[in-house]
């Protein structure tokens, strides 16, 4: 290995592909049975965070960053003035086995610019692929990045050594694509999703005729979309997340705020504020969409097309639907409690099973770890005290948000300051 | 009326579990249950030295497990907290469970089962750090060795996760504040204590135990580690929250900071 050169494409290739969100290494049960190399483990391990918080589960590179396309809002684009590097396949598969012997990574994260053709690229991300599979006998995680353009064949490969394979989507209106991507379609990007998810479904019914059906791209499909690049509203992300969660049964879907990398009038200009706390609340809105039962149109619609920034999008609904409110604890349905404000689903999983015993009160629901001070005024239990007071939405939006405090509350915050 | 009894066991899970039987068997009314070297008598309750008997010891794991698999986790994953006065928690939790029918027992308005289970969700994160922030070295004997200073006594929760893991390299990963280690020989893993002169914090400064390599590699963890980080999006409360500091010292792309 030589390693200064390694050393410097490393560094050019890991920061040109940190803005993609996506680290998880779960949902692949992939086994080590020969004595191999790896063992995916199921919930994913994120082995380090980097000093913005987010986890490092995977060793996250291009194989390049030559591009031919020239997307507005990303940092390979052609048009950009950058040092260009590309790894040479052994390269990618010594540093791979190197750090995850050292118990340094859950696997591979590999994606690409895009050198000549869509499907001269993705046989490159392939090949490395197969060569961890095949001569490596690596049974690690491995996440490929399939290529809007790339052919069904290429991709029907690709699912047979990658745990999971991701399109990013990136611009969630086709509006704004045309106006920040004018070099791709649509269609690109969808057709190898859909080529994949075919496959999936394709071989998880032979799986339930032939036990020993090869593994095709377990851990599924994801995407990503930037947010805050092209003046989306809350409710076109979501409403877009919710046709890719339907259609091509993505296993996530990925928000990830704009950090602005360019001079250019379409986009927000360099130094403006990434939209942090709007990611946040589409992540929750996410959660509630996956595990609370809520469906998009109660929480986003037409009257309502962008998140409340103040509250989380569940106190924020039930602000809206103070009808369904006061819910007892002790006789509610589950679907219910996973309603109320400040209970999540471990907490409702808890209630649930502790309520066989005997009638819960508000210290044993404070013990199981309710969040009180949002829950208090949405729910009654075992006890004399309970908010009696007829309060309307602002009244309690305003308590609780006296008795929280917020990490971005300076930010929206319309109270005045008195000493700055 | 009984006089109650203070179990004295020899510290390891298979003693705890033999006293448990014992107190069982013999209907004691236990007054506490300690380790040995560390216990002090009440002034009303006679002493009992339990001798482990593995054989009674599996009769009582068994006989847990047969009630619920999650019952036996959260009791053996307590136990290795280490808590002081954790013994006659689990003794009050194992007796609750064997009087239930079903062994559902899952009472979280119950103060022992929510603190028991409190405990096990403790130790399974610490474990499950573990399996993330344990970062071998090459040594010159093809070794891949780490060592670790765990919060809890976890390195047999974590054995199995890397002997699957990384079935065809020897590793050895060695808790430093317990003082032993696991070690796999390309078959299986066994325990072993080392005469570790000196502890292989990531310091500038380079050990040469390990291989040539071992330092570029680390270099390239380094740098990957800060090039994958977005300084736009910078958020030191986060990453402490998810990296704590305690652990920094053995992890190698954290060197500078420490």
């Amino acid at each position: 290995m030589d390693f200064d050169r390694v050393r410097e494409k490393l560094n050019i290739l890991a920061d040109a592909a940190k803005y993609d969100v996506s680290c998880a290494s779960s949902g692949s049960d992939r086994t080590n049975k020969t004595k191999g190399l790896g063992n995916a483990s199921k919930m994913g391990i994120c082995h380090s965070y980097t000093e913005d918080g987010r986890c490092i589960s995977l060793l996250k590179i291009l194989l390049t960053n030559h591009c031919i396309y020239d997307c507005a809002y990303c940092v390979t684009r052609k048009s950009n003035d950058i040092q260009r590097a590309a790894f040479k396949i052994q390269e990618v598969v010594d540093l791979t086995i190197n750090f995850y012997r050292r118990n340094y990574i859950e696997g591979l994260f590999l994606s690409s610019g895009i050198f000549k053709n869509a499907d001269y690229t993705m046989e490159r991300l392939v090949a490395v692929a197969k060569k961890l599979r095949e001569e490596e006998n690596f049974n690690g995680y491995i996440h490929l990045k399939s290529i809007p353009g790339a052919s069904d064949e290429l991709m029907y490969e690709a699912g047979l050594y990658a745990d999971r394979l991701s399109v990013n989507i990136e611009v969630p209106t086709i509006s704004g694509l045309k106006l920040l991507a004018p070099d791709k379609k649509h269609e690109d990007f969808t057709k190898p999703m859909l080529k994949v998810k075919n496959e999936i479904v394709r071989y998880q019914a032979e799986r339930k005729i032939i036990k020993s059906t090869p593994k095709y791209a377990p851990a599924g499909q994801s995407t990503q979309m930037i947010v805050g690049a092209s003046g989306e509203t809350d409710k076109d992300i979501m409403y877009s997340a919710t046709y890719y969660y339907k259609t091509y049964q993505m296993k996530r879907v990925y928000y990830s705020g704009y950090v602005p990398i360019a001079d250019d009038a379409r986009l927000p200009a360099i130094g403006s504020q990434v939209p942090m706390l709007r990611e946040n609340r589409l992540y929750q809105t996410d959660w509630l969409l996956r595990f609370y039962g809520f469906a998009v149109n109660e929480i986003l619609n037409h009257e309502h097309p962008n998140l409340d920034m103040e509250v989380d999008p569940k106190l924020s609904w039930a602000l809206r639907n103070l009808h369904h409110f006061p819910v007892d604890v002790n006789t509610a349905d589950k679907r219910l409690l996973a309603r109320i404000p400040g209970i999540g689903m471990q907490s409702v999983q808890k209630i649930m099973d502790a309520r066989k015993f005997r009638r819960l009160n508000w210290d044993h629901l404070k013990k199981i770890g309710v969040a009180l001070n949002r829950a208090q005024y949405f729910m009654v239990c075992d006890s004399r005290h309970w908010e009696r007071r007829d309060l309307d939405a602002e009244k309690i939006k305003g308590m609780i948000l006296q008795t929280s405090s917020g990490q971005f509350r300076n930010q929206y915050s319309t109270q005045l300051s008195l000493f700055n | 009326m009984n006089a109650s009894t203070t179990l004295i066991y020899d510290s390891s899970f298979n003693g705890f579990l033999t006293a448990v039987f014992v107190a069982f068997d013999e209907k004691i009314s236990v007054a506490d249950i300690q380790k040995n070297g560390r216990c002090q008598n009440g002034l009303f309750s006679e002493t009992e030295t339990i001798f482990t008997h593995v054989e009674k010891a599996k009769r009582v794991w068994n006989g847990i497990r047969n009630k619920s698999h999650n019952a036996i986790s959260n009791v053996y994953f307590a136990f290795l907290s280490e808590t002081e006065g954790v013994e006659m928690l689990l003794f009050d939790y194992i007796q609750k469970l064997m009087r239930t029918q079903n062994g559902k027992y899952l009472d979280y308005s119950d103060s022992t089962v929510l603190h028991i289970s409190q405990l096990a969700r403790k130790v399974g994160r610490e474990k499950h750090r573990m399996e993330a922030f344990v970062r071998f070295q090459l040594t010159k004997d093809n070794i891949y060795f780490a060592n670790i200073e765990p919060d809890f006594d976890v390195l047999p929760l974590i054995s199995k996760h890397f002997r699957d893991r990384y079935a065809d390299q020897q590793w050895l990963i060695y808790d430093v504040k317990r003082k032993y280690g696991i070690y796999y020989n390309l078959d299986h893993v066994e325990m072993v204590s080392l005469n570790l002169k000196d502890i292989h914090h990531n310091k500038i400064h380079k050990s040469d135990a390990f291989v040539n390599g071992e330092y570029e590699y680390q270099t390239l963890w380094n740098d990957y580690f800060k090039s994958t980080g977005i300084l736009s999006r910078i958020n030191p409360k986060l990453h402490t929250q998810h990296v704590p500091k305690r652990y920094w010292k053995y992890l190698s792309e954290k060197k500078e900071a420490v």
